[in-house]
């Protein structure tokens, strides 16, 4: 049986993770083994994490208004890594400018304050079947 | 509070009004079965003086500044002076928040708060590889005394009180601001102002710590001891449980981990040898102000009798100086929203309402932009205003705890302060709050209210106007978001590979490893890294030297 | 094996178990040191086992962590937080990490591990080391799968001697007291030197860690090197190996009776030897169809 494996990063420096482990949570009790890597990762981190855990998933949390820098950096490096078919997702105080060029950057969907925890879940479900109807789901 | 033969009569006279009021619920239902808060309180229909046979005004109460405080710290509170406005700011480079703060001072605001860029927080330079993106963004870049020189430029640090919202970095810090007041002709023993300084709530819910619990405590006691002798001023620490109820705790447990926390530095300092009689006046707290406002009102009355009980009946404490809990407030963050942000002037103004009717020494209202980005000068403007309003307008500054005696009030104090009394027994039995961290308790507690009550808001039990009801198809963009200028992080470099090139790099590397050896031996470290900091040693080259001594501490991870 | 490959074949092994022995076989054989790590939530097994790492990696050997949770039996779900503590080296080459739930296994070890293990040997690591949390059975389990195992103790944590389970005791190779800078461990210390002597152990068997000032950690990699070679020259290493690989048969036939009996339904027991009748048959039929594989 599958079980989906979601990766949970908080880069750059804020310490703020109320809302990456709360959604973590949720994911948690929606069914998917969620893969939390702590404070501080460094976009290198998180990408080898998700390399090594092979997940389908990568939400990132950012709060400290560094999102485009570090989501950029990430999805380059994933692309280095040759795994930047795993959708990325983003969440934290997303200005609402900022998000076209996130999602240009190649960010699946981006979840600002105050999102209902049923919407990211929804959300993360549908991302994950549109990868599996995409490989013929391995 | 009242004769027995009274309260007799009353309860006969309760019983029959329910009696009869049972007739009339069968007709209109109330809106709720049970109504209450996120602490678990349950919130009764109606409050009597039944409620209150317990409580003895004299001991329970008591007068305004007098022992349990619980109706203030002075006996004449704002009749004398309003609290001190406080609007934390601090963004960019030392000059453009220099700007800032001479603008609040000339709106009449009567304190400074800075903000610190996430980089000095944690104790990197601008140029270290983790800075990068992050440099003046969510405070003000500081890499050395030649920044905080430039941002207090003309400003008599003598006259006014600073609050430097700054914990692990904290005695690097303080250094540039004492020398900084130096070379401004000031005598540090007359500077007032407080350094949050309390790493505890760091492991639990802010996350900018550096030094595992134990070196960190260590680093703690050193200030404590360096300001009883040379600063005495000044508040050594702000024991903060605002970050603790951001995180997700409910007031309960906002009181009761912030207390904890305040037992392991008391705890501490006694240990080293200092005399809480003393050191204990400096201590001060930062609580939040949240949406419900009774609630709020009760808790920050209850917080002020517990603290007071601690100090007295566990620490035995006798000065009465140093049984006063004397805090500062913020509205609460979490509580503003993405959704219709100009409601948020209406959240804050009731949040700010019930930290003043609580008896705050001091006040930061929020901007009501603050959940989409950093606030501009404009909503800054209307955040302090709100303060300005209630001081000038409302009237309810004009006596004290104008509250007390409301029979819910008095009862919902009453209840807090028994519910934080089992935490702290908890704790106790877990071996003390430094134990309780490490084995990922605390987090978890709040972790599982932070949970909760996200729950409670999807599945409508908890209501956020704007949010989950009430919401508007056109949302209400606001236009004027501030940005971060992004050459800041290039000039701040610029600046700091300019200084590391003209600085006496022969005092920098002689105070660093004074600093290293002294760290080593146990010794107070503040002396050596004012040392340090006069001769232009950078943030990140005294951190990185403390780094090398005390080594770094992972988090816990527990859910 | 370049870690994106391996990543990949762990995440086959574990959707599709029936997948390992072919998966396994495309690769030579090579057997590494296989170290268990166990014990109670909060005695900081994931922060030793990154001073472990650290020493491991400096002496150039390269090594692979598998670091087990429980998956919460009402959503299948799990949160795997153990990688926080090895951070440092998740961008070094020789270092592998993976975290696994334990997917409903009956023993606290998932079913895939077996293999996963396996799997991780033939790829060339010289040490494996496997984590799992010291709750349900998967402490005891863990022994079944290790080379050696390391039961980790700390102080205050309601690890005193008296009160740890029946069987966790007796299974470790390595009794480890954590924290050892706190000052209760001394206690726990004597208490550890009592039980071992009545255990018929060495003292040899006993070190003081402290992942926070490092006090130990050689002393307890040198002793784990030490045993290792000492079974595998006194002939353990090869009975230990056996019995993991009559372990690993016994899960894989656990699941199959589990799945068998789920395809027969909830309550359909009127009569228990015909229900087995009945399922032994469904077996049989599987087993000859599917051939050697075992899956279902």
């Amino acid at each position: 049986m599958r079980i989906f494996r979601i990766l949970i990063a908080k880069p750059g420096l804020d310490g703020h993770d109320r809302g990456a482990k709360v959604v973590a949570h949720a994911l948690r009790d929606a069914g998917f083994e969620v893969i939390y890597t702590g404070l501080r990762q460094t976009p290198e981190q998180i990408v080898r994490t998700a390399l090594q855990e092979d997940v389908d998933l990568i939400g990132l949390s950012i709060l400290s208004g560094a999102h485009l820098q570090l989501s950029k950096k990430v999805i380059d490096l994933m692309k280095k890594e040759g795994i930047e078919h795993i959708p990325v997702f983003v969440g934290g105080i997303i200005p609402p400018d900022d998000v076209p060029q996130l999602l240009q950057m190649g960010v699946k969907r981006v979840f600002g304050p105050g999102t209902p925890l049923s919407k990211i879940v929804e959300e993360v479900k549908s991302i994950l079947q549109e990868g599996v109807a995409s490989t013929g789901g391995s | 509070m009242y004769d027995k033969e009274f309260l007799n009569s009353l309860s006969k006279k309760v019983k029959e009004w329910e009696e009869q009021l049972q007739a009339e619920l069968k007709k209109f239902p109330e809106r709720s079965e049970r109504f209450g808060s996120r602490s678990g309180i349950e919130i009764r229909r109606v409050y009597t003086p039944l409620d209150l046979q317990n409580t003895d005004y004299l001991n329970d109460l008591g007068m305004p500044g007098e022992y349990p405080f619980t109706r203030g710290v002075q006996r004449t509170m704002y009749r004398g002076r309003f609290w001190t406005m406080r609007q934390y700011a601090g963004f960019g480079t030392a000059e453009e928040t220099n700007k800032r703060f001479k603008y609040l001072l000339q709106q009449g605001q009567t304190g400074l708060s800075v903000a610190f860029d996430l980089p000095t927080q944690m104790g990197y330079d601008s140029d270290h590889p983790l800075a990068q993106g992050e440099v003046g963004r969510v405070g003000v870049a500081v890499d050395s005394l030649r920044d905080i020189e430039i941002l207090f430029d003309s400003i008599p640090l003598k006259d006014v009180s600073t609050s430097m919202t700054i914990n692990s970095t904290a005695a690097i810090l303080l250094g540039m601001y004492a020398v900084t007041a130096q070379k401004q002709g000031a005598n540090i023993g007359e500077l007032r102002g407080t350094i949050q300084n309390d790493v505890l709530k760091e492991y639990i819910a802010r996350g900018t710590y550096i030094f595992p619990p134990q070196p960190s405590m260590k680093i703690i006691t050193d200030i404590f001891e360096f300001c009883s002798k040379n600063m005495p001023k000044w508040n050594t620490i702000s024991i903060s449980g605002y970050h603790i109820r951001e995180a997700g705790a409910n007031a309960v447990q906002e009181l009761a981990f912030t207390f904890c926390d305040g037992i392991a530095y008391v705890d501490a300092a006694i240990k080293s040898g200092l005399d809480p009689n003393v050191f204990g006046k400096q201590l001060s707290f930062f609580f939040a102000a949240h949406n419900n406002f009774l609630e709020e009102i009760a808790k920050f009355r209850a917080a002020r009798r517990i603290w007071a009980r601690i100090m007295k009946e566990r620490f035995k404490v006798t000065n009465p100086e140093a049984l006063k809990l004397r805090f500062h407030t913020q509205t609460g963050g979490s509580t503003l929203t993405a959704q219709q942000p100009l409601n948020n002037i209406v959240r804050v103004a009731l949040q700010a309402l019930a930290a003043v009717l609580g008896g705050t020494q001091s006040l930061h209202t929020n901007s009501f932009d603050e959940a989409l980005g950093l606030p501009t000068e404009e909503s800054v403007q209307v955040a302090l205003r709100t303060q300005q309003i209630i001081a000038y307008e409302s009237g309810v500054a004009d006596t004290v705890d104008p509250l007390a005696g409301s029979f819910v009030i008095e009862t919902l104090t009453n209840e807090i302060e028994n519910r934080v009394w089992e935490y702290i027994e908890k704790v106790d039995s877990l071996g003390g709050m430094v134990r309780a961290i490490e084995t990922g308790y605390v987090q978890k507690e709040i972790h599982n209210s932070a949970y909760e009550q996200q729950l409670a808001v999807e599945k409508k039990e908890q209501i956020v106007v704007g949010v989950n009801a009430f919401q508007t198809d056109q949302e209400h963009q606001l236009k004027n978001i501030l940005k971060v200028d992004p050459s800041v992080e290039e000039r701040q470099v610029i600046a700091l590979k300019k200084l590391r090139k003209e600085r006496d790099n022969d005092a920098v590397r002689s105070a660093l490893k004074n600093l290293k050896q002294a760290a080593k031996n146990g010794e107070n470290i503040v002396p050596y890294v004012f040392d340090a900091v006069s001769v232009y040693a950078t943030l990140g080259e005294i951190t990185d030297t403390l780094r090398d001594v005390f080594g770094e501490y992972t988090e816990s991870m527990i859910l | 094996m370049d870690h994106k490959t391996l990543a990949k074949l762990i995440t086959q092994i574990e959707n599709n178990p029936e997948l390992a022995p072919e998966i396994v076989g495309r690769f030579p054989e090579h057997q590494s040191k296989v170290i268990g790590f166990t014990g109670s939530p909060g005695v900081g097994k994931s922060s030793l086992i990154d001073r472990v790492i650290r020493w491991i990696r400096n002496k150039d050997l390269s090594v692979a962590v598998v670091a087990i949770d429980p998956s919460s039996p009402f959503s299948k779900g799990a949160f795997l937080g153990d990688r926080i503590r090895m951070r440092d080296h998740f961008v070094d080459e020789k270092v592998f990490i993976r975290s696994m739930a334990s997917r409903g296994a009956l023993g606290g070890l998932c079913d895939a591990v077996f293999d996963v293990v396996n799997l991780l040997e033939a790829s060339g690591f010289d040490y494996v080391l496997v984590e799992t949390v010291g709750v349900g059975q998967s402490e005891v389990e863990i022994s079944n799968l290790a080379d050696l195992t390391v039961l980790v103790l700390s102080p205050g944590l309601g690890d005193d001697v008296q009160m740890l389970k029946a069987g966790v005791m007796e299974i470790a190779d390595l009794y480890v007291v954590n924290k050892s800078d706190l000052p209760e461990s001394d206690t726990l210390y004597t208490q550890l030197l009592a039980f071992i002597s009545l255990a018929g152990k060495s003292e040899e068997q006993l070190c003081k860690t402290s992942s926070h000032t490092l006090d130990g950690v050689q002393e307890l990699v040198e002793k784990i090197e030490k045993l290792w070679q000492f079974f595998h020259d006194n002939g353990t290493l090869r009975h230990r190996r056996k019995k993991r690989t009559q372990h690993h048969a016994e899960h894989i036939l656990r699941k199959m009776i589990q799945q068998v009996m789920y395809s027969i339904g909830d309550y359909q027991v009127e009569d228990p030897y015909e229900f087995v009748e009945l399922a032994l048959s469904k077996l049989c039929k599987i087993h000859s169809k599917n051939g050697q594989g075992g899956g279902i």
